[in-house]
């Protein structure tokens, strides 16, 4: 890399110059090479699937899936655009449920976190240990299962998926340790004036969270957009629309939800373009994820630097 | 509080210790009901489930429920271990667990290391976020990228096996190379994003180190050698008994996506979680997933004790309580 041994000097601080020996250009160079070739193994499945997608049927059957599509062709996205009921259900069903999850989630989620920072409040130690308790014992998936369908009774009900992703431990701790940067003074200067702790949290503290709330929203929303798992155990075929990553999940591993997903469409599951149909719902599927990923990438970052451990 | 009320507290007998607590949840009682709706959502959510664990000590029969079904002790424990499934996927979680773990963080440290040598702000943005890009995806995702890459008729590596006029492979009826596809794939999901950690520590190291290095004629390796890992070491044996802790416990979605039904690669690739979804979904059985659950809970319980105790010896701050 010819271009690296141009680059400025390595120092931090960039006020004195230090002469550079030949070790260092050597694993500048290395590491050039390494991380590039890194970044094109993070991307190259990315390629494929979308590369796939844009394939006719025909070429992938002679040749197998490749980098470049050796037939471009949009016949799988016709396929699904000409039918679009299903995914489009399930688009709308995934929006709805990411968008109110993320806001009850949130406001719950920054109210407990404040309330446990709280230095003069009593039980915030007993009750951070409530919480912070289910980290470390749970009942495990079986019990866990019977109760949401027989106790609660949400066997085939959106509400199994929506109420159980509204919030987790780790995400109060989260709030609790930005909540932590927040000047003593700004709560008490509130109570001075008379204000009461719900007010302080509303009108003082809240406004002051907004790069926490964005951080932990957006964990949230991940969450609700990813959603498969819980899905697959509670809904299965009891919806007509399944959120879209396990609606994927379907199309993919069954050839019945595959027909499904472009119903009407009057043609056996032999006659349909298979290989590119599942491509190009994972591409449709995955879509937003990757395309609003680059500029709320920094909260992510953020997320895993201030949370990382520490209850 | 105004002076008359001072004084007419200071004239009270002082408090017993029933008073003290009324007027402290007086005191506190807003940001309780805060704290509320929290509070009874793991109550329901987490704490609900908790005594359904007493199936494992149990022939669960549905009509009966969890406490009246007939209760059996040790029984499903023991079918467990002298059918061999749990020393099966004790093995399988622990292991993989310790590949991710050892093979993860020395990724994730050669990286940050790396990317802390580059000086091209814009090809390390860039590359930073197509690396932390697997990460945020959904598993699902993973499946689809497997089943592209690898399945007989039209899979990419068949594909490029055949171009180069080789025979396709069967990879999903090859046990013994699923661990490696696992792990790699483990590591194309968390490489960059575990990065991060190892990236900010770097970061923080105090630059005049590196200054006086360089003007005492330091190698590239000797930096390395002696400034930036042992700097780490900190955040690594922090990182490390943390995931020790949680060696029970398995990442599902990777393997279910990956696995799924696929009975012939169980051998090598069935781990706890991925048995007991399968126990419940297809055959119904919840003594033994109950059984393996509490297994699980219990044993990965006190390794979390274990690891939190010796962080806490070593240095209270990072201790988690």
């Amino acid at each position: 890399m010819t271009t690296t041994a141009a680059a400025l000097p390595a120092t931090k601080a960039g006020t004195t110059k230090v002469k550079l020996g030949a070790s260092d250009y050597a694993l500048r160079g290395v590491s050039y090479v390494v991380v590039t070739l890194f970044t094109i193994f993070c991307a190259l499945p990315f390629i494929l699937i979308i590369s796939a997608s844009f394939s006719s049927e025909a070429s992938i059957m002679r040749d197998g899936f490749g980098l470049f599509p050796r037939e471009f062709s949009t016949e799988a996205y016709e396929f699904i655009f000409r039918f679009p009921r299903a995914i489009a259900g399930s688009y709308v069903v995934t929006i709805v449920m990411t968008v109110l999850g993320t806001a009850i989630g949130l406001f719950v989620i920054a109210m407990t976190g404040f309330a446990l920072q709280r230095r003069d409040f009593a039980y915030r130690n007993y009750l951070s240990f409530f919480i912070y308790f289910t980290t470390l014992f749970s009942a495990g998936l079986a019990p866990t299962y019977l109760w949401v369908t027989q106790v609660l009774g949400l066997k085939g009900s959106y509400l199994a998926v929506f109420l159980q992703l509204l919030m987790t431990p780790w995400l109060i701790i989260l709030m609790k340790n930005f909540c932590r940067s927040i000047p003593w003074e700004v709560v008490e200067s509130g109570k001075i004036d008379g204000a009461g702790d719900l007010r302080i949290f509303l009108q003082l503290v809240l406004p002051m969270l907004k790069p926490a709330l964005a951080t932990v929203g957006l964990f949230l929303a991940l969450g609700y957009w990813n959603e498969w798992y819980l899905s697959s155990l509670y809904l299965g075929s009891a919806v007509e629309f399944k959120p879209l990553q396990y609606y994927l999940y379907n199309v993919v591993n069954t050839a019945n939800a595959l027909k499904n997903s472009v119903a009407g469409a009057n043609v056996s599951v032999a006659q349909l373009p298979s290989n590119t149909l599942k491509m190009a719902t994972a591409v449709i599927a995955t879509g937003p994820v990757v395309l609003m990923y680059p500029f709320v990438q920094k909260y992510f970052v953020t997320g895993l630097t201030v949370g990382a451990v520490k209850g | 509080m105004t002076a008359a009320t001072a004084v007419l507290t200071e004239l009270e007998p002082p408090p017993t210790r029933k008073q003290t607590t009324m007027r402290r949840l007086k005191q506190s009682r807003v940001l309780i009901v805060m704290c509320l709706p929290a509070l009874i959502y793991f109550l329901v959510f987490a704490y609900g489930p908790m005594p359904g664990s007493w199936i494992a000590f149990t022939n669960y029969n549905y009509r009966d429920g969890i406490f009246g079904s007939p209760f059996v002790g040790m029984k499903n424990f023991e079918f467990l271990i002298q059918s061999g499934q749990l020393w099966l996927l004790t093995r399988n979680t622990i292991l993989y667990n310790l590949a991710f773990i050892v093979l993860g963080n020395i990724s994730q440290i050669a990286l940050a290391i790396m990317l802390n040598e580059m000086r091209m702000k814009y090809f390390k943005k860039i590359s930073q976020t197509i690396m932390f890009l697997p990460y945020f995806i959904s598993v699902v995702l993973i499946g689809v990228i497997a089943f592209n890459l690898l399945n007989y008729d039209t899979g990419a590596v068949n594909a490029l096996i055949e171009q180069f006029g080789g025979d396709p492979v069967k990879i999903y009826s090859a046990a013994g190379i699923w661990p490696l596809i696992i792990i790699l794939f483990f590591l194309w999901q968390s490489t960059g994003y575990g990065s991060i950690v190892y990236f900010a520590a770097i970061m923080g190291i105090d630059s005049t180190m590196f200054e006086a290095a360089a003007i005492d004629g330091a190698s590239a390796w000797q930096r390395i050698r002696y400034i930036i890992l042992p700097s780490l070491k900190p955040t690594f044996i922090i990182l490390l008994l943390f995931s020790l802790g949680g060696i029970m416990r398995g990442n599902f979605g990777l393997f279910w996506n990956l696995i799924g039904n696929n009975a012939v690669l169980f051998e090598t690739t069935d781990i706890i979680e991925t048995s007991v979804y399968r126990m419940i979904v297809s055959q119904n059985n919840f003594t033994s997933s109950t059984a393996v659950g509490l297994y699980q809970s219990l044993f990965g319980f006190a390794l979390v004790m274990l690891c939190n105790w010796i962080v806490r010896r070593m240095n209270p701050d990072y201790a988690l309580f």
